[in-house]
């Protein structure tokens, strides 16, 4: 096993698969002589030339329509969104165009798509720029959503998401790209819409994904000094949603949070917590808490920001009170 | 213009350099945070447009914002406070760099989604028209903007509809690492005014005279014409394209060159040249605007923070 970055997991799983498959290409804003605005692609235009790495225009529209209609006609883009904020620029095609045009037409065609997207907040980026609005994604059938937490996930989804024959949202997170973790040598894949038990313990399940998983491993840390073992169930992928190791968990703890960046209205945890109530009601001993983000947009000012966003100390306390 | 005049578009772009090179000192120092575009080598452009605007006139701009809104009036003192995130900003340190406005000086916000604020231009020029006011909005933005959807709705709907907008693209020649030819199906920007039948022009953005000059002409067409006017003003800027670039995609000598043709250096000749001013005035404008900084500085960083209350306000006007 090897330690590499989020960032690397991420590079690696892109150059691998554009090394194996010639149909597949990237195109974004400032993929290429940029290297990415967050490095992901660095060195990529300087191997694969510009006609694998297209520096777009700011174009959104144009990006994510473009990418879809090379899909449409077989080839396997990989389309890069600045950042997810910039997918409500382009709404439409996600929505109307990415997730529908295959049903609608009776499955004449394949979509074989990616569209990599930066979210989060906590970088004082002020309120359009700090989103994690993963939970609205998820709503639409036609539309896959991933996002995984740890470098191993980021690189075995990611080459899965480039095999896939749908259109796969894939979701990273700005204050992620730094986070080390052990990635298996060689090659390797990571079914989509499988969730995965990332720590084991008897007292109660927390349910997260991506940068609430960073966060819930810290507070179970926290948590098991004081002799309570959370066990962390991490969804990555929002859409398919994986139940059965959530309910398989809860069923033994019966107690249970969720965790997510985004706001709590509408949000992940309440789709958790519902399927919860639905698929395991007679094994809850205590209501489930959702812990999220608060009902604001986000500020730039560095304390009401992260006054604004989950903290570690949120989940070790919703941990106690599920526990009362 | 007028002497006094002349002088003070000076001290607006010194005062503009000088606070925006303190505020980098001060993003380096970790007190400023998130995204900060800084506007030296630009400061001809907002400084010669805005002061052709009458004060009814309204001002709207993307993210590189700090120089437009000292030239509307807001104090540097306010500047620098929000670039710090404290509750004196003018947005009361939840904008930051990049959102700053002051609508009582007709300064209607930077804005960060590029090419988003446009549409809202029209709009502007929609309440007005339907005010039957003969009002102006100075919609700027950047040459990379010209490309998104949004520019070109706008632009078709201002013709339409015949509405007071002076569509002002900044051509500081890239959208942060790529340069107009990269980008842009025609590397004059303007040309893009010539499909929607709009009026336009190109003008030189290091020269404020020459901005000031050529916004006025655009303006009183607007004005009496009642119909949008699109105008290219070609600049450059000196540092990347937010902090913290590392300018891969540019030449350290093209950047040189440009900074040869620095518009506070030419705006200096110009008025010694035309004996204006003294040596001496100028360089006690200088002093001015460093004591002006300082105080800013000392303002921002002794200002309060805002308070968890202020996480919950401005969400919405009704209880
Ligand atoms: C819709 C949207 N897409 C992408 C971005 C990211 N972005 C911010 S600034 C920028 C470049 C804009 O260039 P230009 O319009 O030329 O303005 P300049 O920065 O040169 O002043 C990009 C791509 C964004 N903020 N909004
Ligand atoms: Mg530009």
């Amino acid at each position: 096993m090897a330690k590499i970055t989020m960032r690397e997991a991420i590079s690696q799983a892109l150059m691998e698969e554009m090394d194996r498959d010639p149909a597949v290409f990237i195109m974004g804003e400032e993929v290429g002589v940029w290297g990415g605005t967050y490095a992901v692609t660095k060195g990529f235009y300087d191997k694969y030339g510009p006609d694998r790495v297209k520096d777009t225009p700011i174009a959104e529209n144009a990006i994510l329509g473009g990418a879809i209609g090379a899909a449409m006609v077989g080839q396997r883009p990989i389309a890069e969104l600045m950042t997810i904020n910039f997918a409500f620029s382009a709404m439409d095609y996600i929505v109307n165009q990415a997730a529908k045009l295959r049903y609608m037409f009776g499955g004449q065609f394949m979509l074989p798509l990616v569209i990599r997207a930066v979210g989060g907040g906590g970088r004082q980026l002020g309120a359009t720029h700090s989103q994690t609005p993963d939970a609205i994604f998820a709503h639409f059938p036609g539309l896959k959503v991933v996002s995984p937490g740890t470098p191993e996930d980021a690189k075995g989804l990611l080459k899965s998401a480039i095999r896939s024959n749908d259109p796969i949202l894939f979701i990273e997170h700005a204050t992620m790209y730094q986070v080390r973790g052990e990635v298996p040598e060689g090659e390797y894949t990571i079914p989509i819409g499988k969730s995965k038990v990332q720590r084991e313990g008897k007292d109660l399940t927390i349910v997260t994904y991506c940068k609430g998983l960073e966060l819930s491993m810290k507070a179970a840390e926290q948590l098991s000094k004081e002799g309570i073992e959370a066990e962390i169930v991490d969804l990555r992928t929002l859409r398919p949603l994986d139940m059965e190791p959530v309910l398989e968990s809860f069923k033994k703890t019966n107690r249970a949070i969720v965790v997510e960046e985004g706001w709590k209205s509408y949000g992940v945890g309440s789709e958790i917590v519902s399927r919860i109530y639905e698929e395991a009601f007679d094994y809850v001993d205590a209501p489930i808490i959702r812990v999220a983000q608060k009902e604001v947009p986000l500020p730039y000012n560095r304390t009401l920001e992260q006054a604004a966003l989950p903290q570690v100390a949120d989940i070790v306390n919703a941990a106690k009170e599920v526990l009362k | 213009m007028k002497k006094e005049q002349l002088l003070d578009l000076y001290y607006q772009m010194v005062l503009i350099r000088r606070v925006e090179e303190r505020g980098a000192e001060l993003y380096q120092a970790g007190k400023i945070g998130g995204f900060m575009h800084l506007y030296i080598g630009q400061e001809a452009v907002s400084t010669g447009l805005i002061a052709a605007r009458e004060p009814r006139d309204r001002v709207i701009t993307a993210y590189r914002d700090h120089g437009v809104a000292l030239n509307c009036g807001i104090s540097a003192d306010e500047v620098m406070a929000e670039l710090l995130g404290k509750a004196t900003g003018m947005s009361k340190g939840k904008g930051g760099s990049m959102h700053m406005a002051d609508v009582s000086k007709n300064m209607w916000g930077g804005h960060a989604i590029v090419g988003g604020h446009l549409p809202v231009a029209a709009g502007f020029a929609i309440g007005d028209q339907y005010a039957k006011n003969d009002n102006i909005t100075i919609c700027m933005f950047g040459d990379g903007a010209t490309n998104i959807g949004y520019f070109h709705e706008s632009l078709n709907l201002a013709k339409t509809w015949g509405l007071r907008v002076l569509w002002v693209c900044e051509n500081n020649q890239y959208g942060m690492g790529t340069s107009v030819e990269r980008a842009s199906a025609v590397d004059e920007i303007r040309q893009k005014a010539e499909g929607y039948g709009m009026k336009n022009a190109a003008v030189d953005g290091m020269d404020v005279m020459k901005v000031y000059e050529a916004a006025k002409e655009a303006m009183d067409y607007i004005r009496k014409e009642g119909q949008p006017y699109l105008l290219e003003i070609n600049t450059y800027r000196f540092r990347g394209h937010s902090m913290g670039d590392p300018e891969r995609y540019r030449k350290a000598e093209e950047v040189k060159q440009w900074q040869e043709n620095d518009p506070i250096g030419i705006f200096n000749k110009y008025l010694l040249d035309k004996k204006v001013a003294t040596r001496k005035a100028l360089d006690e404008i200088e002093a001015r605007v460093e004591e002006e900084t300082n105080k800013a500085v000392e303002f921002a960083e002794s200002s309060p923070e805002p308070t968890m209350e202020d996480l919950y306000t401005d969400i919405y006007a009704d209880a």
